[in-house]
């Protein structure tokens, strides 16, 4: 029998695993952009567990806005990154530290 | 509820704003580039229109619509009104070093405008999603800003960092809400507020979620360690976007912590105070230090925006009423003061030089000693010298510390205000002491130099009677918490 | 007039001098700078006259709020005035020596350009000062403490160009920064256990029910809330009256020009630690242990900042050393309770110090900014009047009978003998070798100045050798064929109208300051626990009596031994100076010379005291203090600012760790919670 917690684990490890594609990843900021669709989609699994375990609508039209932002977020971070590779010429992760200390 | 039920007059100046910047940015496609003069003119026209409206509609008591989603509180009117003033401020000052520097165009107005609608969302909700919607529309738009300079690197570099761990704390925070939903059943503040006081909550998923919160709050905030991207996305945004970044939004995200940590959790205040101490303690030491080692104006300005929020945060972690209308009274002063210290740069860059390095303003008070005079102004009152404001604000925050026993943390604030007092004095030094550069002080759009003395000499009128201000903030939060306590 | 106008009238007359010189100088040109600020001060001088005098004659002290700045949760922050014979005593004080500080800059700044700035600064000060000491609480009592010390960077960095100025003026600033962080303690302190008001009268109120009461600072130990108040507060003093070990930043002030060292450093500014301890003296006579911390500090700048005045060549940095070791004096005063012994001193201090720096200050002129006092001999002859003002100047500063300091000083060295507290041993040996140590180096300066060969004559322009600091832009010196010459009537006039009280006013205010009803119920002094001026008054019986009594005390004769040793040395054989600086072991030689035996004694003390003083110089003065504490915590912050700076790596995956390490470490807090619960 899957419970709550089975979800809120899967949730947490979604999560988990988007944050360590953020820390690990040094090459393609196209995989910045997928770890950052996976986390949001973590926080909806989130939201839809809690929904149906309540029986309260409220989170999964929640959803349904984060699902429309994150669409938003998506093709503004696309288009920085082609602005970027105009300038620089690369993708990479570790080629954007011009701006530090 | 029925559609005659509906009563849009709390939301009338979004609406308004709304309504407004479709309007500007539909016409802006059909105006030339010699006439771009006309966006200006019209975005500073809406900002007096919500102004207007935001005013005509005052009511000394919270009012809700769309369901109770959308709150109007004497709070949030008092945000709004500083965030018109604070825009159309930054658009005066960037008028023409947005002309200078290829960013005078519709759709820098329009992004800003849509911007502010993010923050006036973010000052009036009392809903997660209201929250989340007005906090995304402002990332997003500030985003935008950022990439405006297509063809600079630094722009584009800071844009991308600022976008990916913008979203990384966009996730947390979700996460952390999605958490506070499951322990209390509702997504209304109110509801959330009066589940956790009840004792009905899973206090176990509450704190989980306050964590994760907390952390989202305090990237928005700018908070050590979650401050990272101040410095760079500062540093590499041009002077005018800068400006952008640093003021309004910093009052929307006192306000939208003031939601969610005295609203919304105000009864977990034990929970959240050790965070915020820890926060707040960080962030007053490594902003004040690590500016010292800054010769980059903005670099520093961002280090000293990093210890002002960690002061802020001082304020926020009382928990009292003191508390929050020092906070409020705090970031209303310090985006007054970012102001004037950006309007100085802004002023003294023209097309192909920016302002932004220490040696910049060397012997500025030979060259024009207005200009130094106002900049003195600026960097006194980031110092908290008396009797300018930024002193009385510091003082009211550490107050409300004290006031609840923390009397350490304020020892630990004024430690570091002096620090930090040295490099606000070195820029002062620079430009009284330092023999002047060959660079001339450009002209400036006498508009700009009028509201900049304003700007600057407002920063000494509110120190010696802060009376002023602070009266309007100590009853706008006593009616906004008063009711919310009742409901 | 009411008398509340008239106040106001008295702080605000300077600020708007101020403003008119400041702002719109460069409009209404230089005479009408001059003209308003000194129309302002004069204003002040006059109705602070008027007061002392109303005072004086049975008027009614005022005590009053005149703006309320804001209130918070019931505490008011207002500006008001508390005016009895005591303030009234420091504004006439305060504004006499300014009008005379304003008139003489007219001649000494006049080839300035920042001339209208210049005056601008000093009637600011003014007004600052003025708020300082007619405060009635606190908050502005602070202002009024931060507004001096600000004009005080200004003018000591007034010569912006100048390295030395500006390294100066950074110094004061940071070393104050100490002093003022110790009082903004204390005043917080103030704030938080006496019953949460600023008011002068609360807190007085409110201080003996808190006598015995404890504060635990640190978890596990308790210490007199009293004793802690106190000391924070006199860390204050410490900073501002530049009492050892916070004294460094005052010689370096005199990089400044001479009227600011005059007014600022000499007469008024740093006298406000006295000051501010002689007001709290309801606090302070609390805590025994307060006052011997004042009274050890005191003693140590008395005896120790005198050594330093005899090894120095610059003639302000002499009087500078000197108004160290004085002010050493009246916080030893303070320590033995005799605050109001204290105050007198001060007050005739201010005026024969004033002088004698407004006096070197002529003597700079007349050598054309030359300084060093190796070049001077023999002015005598060119500028008379500065020599006889001088002269009065410097036997009112060694306490010669009769004249202002003889009072002022004695009445401190009876206090001392009389005291029983903790301490008091060592102060009294202070304060009788100070005696001989200020009439040596005060005289030597006078001789050296004003007597002996003109050795102006041979110096050559460009070979001058001299100190390293006053080695600057603005050393002209005297050229071949050039003469000294008498000042301007602007420079002598101030001379000769602070020369008369620094003769009358010791004669004639001894008696109602110190053994009248003058500071009644305004100085408090417990009389059981702290006896030293119960027993003086009762050995006192009158100024001529005293006058009289002098000749047969050993300060007298001590200062006399100071002069003819001075003379000695500088006039007599001047070789002597040079052979000390030069053999490690002169003891034999001073014996061979044919000295009395007391004057072999105090030749060997003199050397003693040289290296004592050149070793605290370069021990405790550069070693310790500016290279550990002030450039120290400096150099500390820097490095920290390094490393922390190096954490801004530039890559988005090292900002995203921090932030999860920020998450984690939240967590771990909130667990930490959980398990302590």
């Amino acid at each position: 029998m899957l419970t709550l917690t089975h979800y809120l684990v899967l949730g947490a490890i979604l999560f988990a695993i988007s944050v360590l594609g953020i820390l690990l990843n040094r090459k393609n900021v196209i995989v910045l952009l997928m770890a950052i669709e996976l986390m949001l989609l973590a926080v909806n699994y989130n939201f839809i567990a809690f929904s149906k375990y309540l029986s309260d609508t409220g989170g999964q039209i929640f959803v349904f806005f984060i699902l429309t932002v994150a669409a938003a977020e998506s093709a503004i971070g696309l288009a920085i990154m082609v602005g970027l590779f105009r300038n620089l010429r690369t993708i990479s992760v570790e080629d954007l530290g011009s701006l530090k200390g | 509820m029925s559609w005659a039920d509906l009563n849009l007059m709390p939301a009338l100046p979004e609406i308004f704003l709304l309504t407004a910047l479709s309007v500007i940015l539909v016409l802006d496609l059909f105006l030339s580039d010699a006439k771009r003069g006309i966006t200006y003119g019209l975005t500073l026209l809406t900002l007096l229109g919500c102004a207007v409206l935001t005013l005509t509609t005052w009511v000394p008591y919270p009012e809700t619509t769309f369901s109770g989603m959308f709150v109007d509180d004497p709070v949030s009117d008092l945000a709004k009104i500083g965030l018109y003033i604070a825009v159309a401020v930054t658009l005066v000052y960037t008028r023409q070093y947005a002309d200078n520097h290829g960013i005078f165009k519709g759709e820098y107005y329009t992004l800003t405008l849509f911007s502010l609608l993010g923050m006036m969302v973010m000052v009036s909700s009392s809903h997660f999603l209201t929250l989340y919607i007005g906090l995304e529309l402002l990332s997003l738009a500030l985003y935008a800003l950022i990439a405006l300079k297509r063809d600079s690197t630094p722009a584009l570099e800071a844009a991308m960092k600022y976008f990916v761990l913008g979203a990384l704390a966009s996730g947390m925070l979700l996460y952390g809400m999605s958490m506070l939903y499951g322990a209390t059943g509702s997504l209304f503040l109110v509801e959330v507020a009066n589940d956790i006081a009840s004792g009905q909550a899973n206090s176990m998923l509450v704190v989980f979620g306050i964590v994760f919160v907390v952390a989202g709050l305090a990237f928005k905030l700018g908070a050590v360690p979650f401050h990272m991207w101040v410095p760079d996305v500062y540093h590499g945004s041009p002077t005018a976007i800068t400006l952008m970044i640093g003021a309004a939004p910093k009052i929307a995200a006192m306000v939208f912590v003031w939601r969610i940590l005295a609203q919304g959790l105000g009864a977990a205040v034990a929970d959240w105070q050790m965070m915020l101490v820890v926060l707040a303690v960080l962030s007053m030491a490594l902003g004040n230090i690590t500016a010292i080692a800054q010769t980059n104006l903005k670099r520093m300005f961002a280090y000293s925006t990093v210890s002002h929020m960690g002061f802020l945060l001082v304020g926020i972690l009382a928990g009292t009423e003191a508390g929050y209308t020092a906070a409020l009274f705090y970031i209303l002063v310090y985006v007054l003061m970012s102001l004037a210290g950006f309007g100085i740069l802004l002023l003294l860059s023209r097309a192909g030089f920016d302002c932004e390095t220490l040696d910049d303003l060397k012997g500025l008070n030979q060259k024009n000693s207005w200009y130094a005079l106002l900049m003195l102004f600026a960097m006194f009152s980031m110092a908290g010298i008396p009797p300018l404001a930024g002193f009385y604000a510091k003082f009211a925050v550490l107050k409300a510390a004290v006031d609840v026993g923390l009397v350490w943390l304020a020892v630990v604030g004024v430690v570091f205000s002096l620090v930090g007092a040295f490099y606000y004095l070195r820029v002062v030094k620079c430009m009284y002491f330092d023999e002047p550069n060959d660079e001339p002080v450009p002209a400036a759009r006498p508009d700009m130099k009028l509201v900049l003395s304003l700007n600057a000499v407002a920063l000494l009128v509110l120190g010696v009677v802060p009376d002023s201000l602070l009266t309007l903030c100590v009853d706008a939060m006593k009616q906004s918490l008063s009711v919310v306590a009742g409901a | 007039m009411e008398m509340k106008s008239l106040y106001l009238l008295i702080a605000l007359a300077p600020l708007l001098g101020s403003a008119l010189a400041g702002l719109f100088g460069w409009a209404i040109g230089r005479r009408a700078a001059h003209v308003a600020t000194i129309a302002g001060v004069m204003v002040s001088a006059i109705g602070s006259a008027y007061t002392l005098n109303y005072l004086l004659n049975g008027g009614e002290p005022f005590n009053g709020n005149i703006y309320t700045w804001l209130t918070v949760n019931g505490i008011e922050y207002s500006v008001g005035f508390l005016v009895d014979n005591l303030t009234a005593m420091m504004m006439v004080v305060v504004t006499s020596v300014s009008l005379m500080v304003h008139i003489y800059t007219i001649g000494y700044m006049s080839e300035d350009p920042g001339y209208q700035r210049f005056f601008s600064y000093i009637s600011l000060f003014t007004f600052s000062m003025l708020m300082l000491v007619m405060s009635n609480n606190f908050v502005q009592l602070f202002f009024g403490w931060e507004a001096v010390g600000l004009v005080s960077y200004l003018l000591i960095g007034f010569w912006f160009k100048k390295p030395t100025a500006i390294f100066a003026n950074l110094k004061a600033f940071l070393v104050n920064r100490v002093g003022d962080f110790g009082f903004a303690l204390g005043i917080g302190m103030v704030l938080y256990h006496f019953g949460g008001s600023l008011n002068y009268t609360d807190v007085f109120a409110a201080a003996p029910a808190l006598k015995d009461a404890t504060i635990e600072l640190i978890p596990g130990s308790t210490w007199s809330l009293m004793t802690v108040t106190c000391i924070l507060l006199f860390i204050g003093a410490m900073g501002k009256s530049a009492q050892f070990p916070l004294h460094v930043w005052l010689p370096d002030s005199m990089e400044g020009p001479t009227p600011i060292s005059a007014l600022i450093h000499a007469a008024t500014m740093v006298t406000a630690g006295i000051f501010m301890v002689s007001r709290m003296s309801p606090l302070f006579e609390l805590s025994d242990t307060a006052l011997s911390v004042v009274l050890v500090a005191g003693s140590i700048t008395a005896l120790f900042m005198g050594f330093l005045g005899i090894v120095q060549n610059d003639i302000k940095r002499v009087v500078a050393y000197s108004t160290l070791s004085q002010l050493g004096y009246m916080t030893v005063a303070l320590g033995v309770s005799a605050y109001n012994v204290a105050v007198f001193h001060l007050m005739t201090h201010a005026f024969f110090k004033a002088l004698l720096f407004l006096a070197a200050g002529s003597v700079i002129i007349g050598m054309h900014h030359d300084q060093d006092m190796r070049n001077m001999g023999g002015l005598r002859k060119y500028m008379p009047i500065t020599w006889i003002t001088s002269l009065i100047g410097s036997l009112a500063l060694i306490g010669t009978p009769f004249f202002a300091g003889f009072y002022s000083k004695d009445s401190i060295i009876e206090a001392v003998h009389a005291s029983n507290l903790a301490g008091s041993g060592f102060a009294y040996f202070a304060v009788v070798a100070g005696v001989f140590i200020t009439a040596f180096y005060s005289f030597r300066l006078y001789f050296l100045v004003f007597h002996g060969e003109e050795r102006w004559m041979k110096v050559q322009h460009d070979d001058h050798h001299h100190d390293a600091h006053d080695d600057h832009d603005h050393h002209h010196g005297l050229g071949p064929n050039d003469k000294p010459h008498e000042s301007p009537w602007v420079v002598t006039l101030p001379l000769v109208l602070l020369a008369i009280p620094s003769v009358f006013v010791g004669y004639i205010a001894i008696e109602p300051m110190l053994y009248g009803d003058f500071f009644k119920g305004i100085i408090y002094i417990d009389h059981e626990a702290h006896p030293a001026m119960a027993t003086m008054a009762e050995h006192f019986h009158g100024a001529a009596a005293m006058t009289a009594h002098a000749l047969q005390t050993l300060p007298f004769w001590l200062a006399l031994a100071g002069v003819v040793t001075a003379w000695f040395f500088y006039m007599k054989a001047p070789q002597i100076p040079a052979a000390i600086k030069r053999m490690s072991g002169p003891i034999y030689t001073l014996l061979e010379n044919k000295y009395y035996l007391d004057d072999i004694y105090f030749a060997l003390f003199a050397k003693g005291s040289r290296l004592l003083g050149m070793g605290f110089w370069k021990v405790g003065d550069q070693a310790l203090i500016d290279g550990l504490l002030v450039n120290g915590s400096a150099k500390l912050v820097g490095l920290f600012s390094r490393v922390t700076r190096k954490l801004q790596s530039g890559f988005i995956y090292s900002y995203a760790t921090a932030m999860i390490i920020g998450v984690l470490g939240l967590m771990t807090l909130w667990l930490s919670g959980v398990i302590a619960r």
